[in-house]
């Protein structure tokens, strides 16, 4: 158990990424809590007879020194569409923050970050937090086309960057599992991986197979996001368990999969 | 200064707002926000007599101002809750109240003398309304002779408050409250949520895995208004309230069609300090309307 929080946040920016997704940048009048990567926020999108409950989302950046926190959002149906449509200024419920984050690697760990869709704002956050030298850390980004990748290149100095498109269109051509550098995944002491389920369970086979440490984070529908409702559980080795509490992310030892 | 207190038989609760079960859990996920010792009381996650791991994934879909579950009743069974989770909050200063269920007659009664021997656990809630389980649970609550049954044996083995929680699936409730009251329920609690379902039109599919799940939340709360007040004229026992309560606003009404206390459920799910809201707004509401008690308000509407 740990503290969170219901708090209204300003929206001090939204601005589209591409055509589907969108970032947005929330302040807080209060110091924020410590919030990590993996973790994630439950937004009051709108309070309407549409769209009733809230909408989560992971977190992708913050900055304790200006009290801000950045989502990515990606349009997926009407909550997501909504708050995508919400301007510079407005206020904003939020409940954070929720969740387990990833663990941390340890220094002589080589690692692996594997992102697709919106899966991207976690990974991108853990790339930031490892505390290891670049060398040490690939990130591989998946889409369907060049388009759909957002700009990323600020992360860089984080990782080396390496892309995936299903056209071929950026980087190399199939799913992020076909990309070259799985013919060495055994030089990776450590995987993590957020993304569409089918992305994230060809990823924990390969994991699994070799025997290499692997953590995903998982989304499920949900509606309260701290643990009453258990209507996101995952079938795990420990039975169904909430993944906003126990998860979302999971070794994935713990999973069925 | 106004007085919240109501009374619930032999319940004393400080003001007349409980969160209702399956809304918050074993009371510790709502201490990561607040003091739980502010509210009325707490219905805890409905509990059965052995594990039970509810029903597959999708259990929940957004509807017009609700939500249809079909979580089936998932926890750890009366031993693991009595051994692992009693221990942590019996202290926490506000009556905590065991959702009872299942299969069988047997098991209710089971589970009934389990919680009898806590200290800490003045009354329990009678779940004969659950719409998603395939045994027992809303097969108790939609007949007169099974609710009664239910009722008179888990009476006879539980001394404290015995309050049991109604469903709205049914021709006539008052015929039900009127039952349970009769085999020496000392409180009913109404509504559990009605049964629905959501279809996927696109894919052509349930969006439950159950097909059908229980309908919560503002879109129910006209019909729980009015069944409230139709039990509440139709037996002497405690009502308490509940179907969509969102605000002081909607807390109140139930109150003035005649519940003593009432339950927030799905709002806290929105919200978790919903509930803290209300019981601030029935105080305002009280000043203003210069009415000394909260418990003036039951059943006090105007014809």
């Amino acid at each position: 158990m740990s503290r969170k929080f219901v708090e209204e946040f300003k929206v001090v920016k939204n601005i589209a990424l591409n055509s589907s997704n969108f970032l947005i940048k929330l302040l807080s009048k209060k110091a924020l809590p410590q919030i990590a990567p993996g973790q994630f926020v439950n937004v009051e999108v709108e309070n309407s007879k549409e769209i009733f409950l809230r909408r989560p989302f992971s977190v992708f950046e913050v900055d304790y020194t200006q009290n801000t926190m950045s989502l990515i959002v990606k349009i997926l149906g009407r909550g997501s569409k909504k708050l995508t449509e919400i301007e510079e200024g407005d206020t904003i419920n939020i409940v954070y923050p929720l969740g387990k984050s990833f663990s941390y690697p340890e220094k002589e760990d080589k690692v692996l970050l594997i992102g697709g869709g919106s899966g991207v704002a976690p990974m991108l956050f853990l790339a930031k937090e490892t505390g290891l030298v670049k060398e040490n850390v690939d990130i591989i980004l998946g889409a369907r086309s060049k388009e759909e990748h957002i700009d990323v290149s600020d992360y860089a100095k984080y990782g080396n960057l390496h892309y995936t498109t299903e056209d071929g269109s950026l980087g190399e051509k199939g799913f992020v599992t076909h990309h070259s550098i799985f013919e060495q995944i055994n030089n990776y002491s450590k995987i993590y991986a957020c993304g569409p389920d089918a992305m994230m369970k060809a990823v924990a086979k390969i994991a699994q197979t070799e025997g290499i440490f692997c953590e995903v984070s998982l989304e499920n529908l949900m509606a309260c996001g701290f643990g009453v409702c258990l209507c996101c559980i995952e079938p795990t080795q420990k039975g169904n368990l909430c993944i906003c509490t126990e998860g979302p992310v999971f070794n994935i030892k713990e999973l069925k999969w | 200064m106004v007085d919240l207190n109501v009374k619930i038989h032999d319940l004393d609760l400080k003001n007349p707002v409980m969160t209702a079960s399956g809304t918050s859990g074993f009371a510790e996920e709502l201490t990561d926000f607040y003091d739980v010792g502010q509210l009325g009381g707490l219905l805890l996650k409905g509990t059965t007599l052995k594990n039970r791991d509810g029903n597959a994934y999708p259990r929940m879909a957004e509807t017009a101002s609700g939500m249809l579950n079909a979580v089936g009743l998932q926890n750890k069974g009366v031993d693991y809750f009595i051994e692992n989770i009693y221990p942590r909050i019996k202290d926490y200063n506000t009556p905590l109240i065991v959702n009872v269920n299942g299969s069988t007659v047997e098991e209710y009664i089971a589970v009934t003398e389990k919680v009898n021997e806590l200290d800490k656990i003045p009354a329990i809630e009678l779940n004969i309304s659950c719409p998603n389980v395939k045994e027992g649970g809303m097969s108790f609550g939609i007949s007169c002779p099974s609710a009664e049954a239910v009722t008179r044996e888990v009476r006879r083995v539980y001394d404290k408050t015995l309050i049991v929680k109604l469903s709205p699936n049914v021709t006539d409730i008052t015929e039900i409250a009127k039952a349970v009251e009769g085999q020496g329920a000392d409180s009913v609690s109404l509504v559990n949520t009605f049964l629905g379902m959501s279809i996927d039109s696109e894919k052509r599919i349930p969006l439950l895995s159950t097909v059908t799940g229980g309908l919560s939340g503002p879109a129910i709360k006209p019909i729980a208004l009015r069944m409230v007040w139709q039990v509440y004229n139709a037996v002497k026992i405690p009502v308490i309230g509940m179907g969509g309560i969102m605000n002081a606003a909607d807390a109140i009404e139930f109150m003035l069609a005649g519940a003593t206390a009432v339950q927030v459920g799905t709002a806290i799910f929105k919200n978790p300090f919903i509930p803290l809201q209300i019981i601030e707004g029935i105080k305002e509401y009280l000043e203003r309307h210069k009415i000394q008690s909260a418990s003036e308000l039951t059943g006090c509407l105007q014809m």
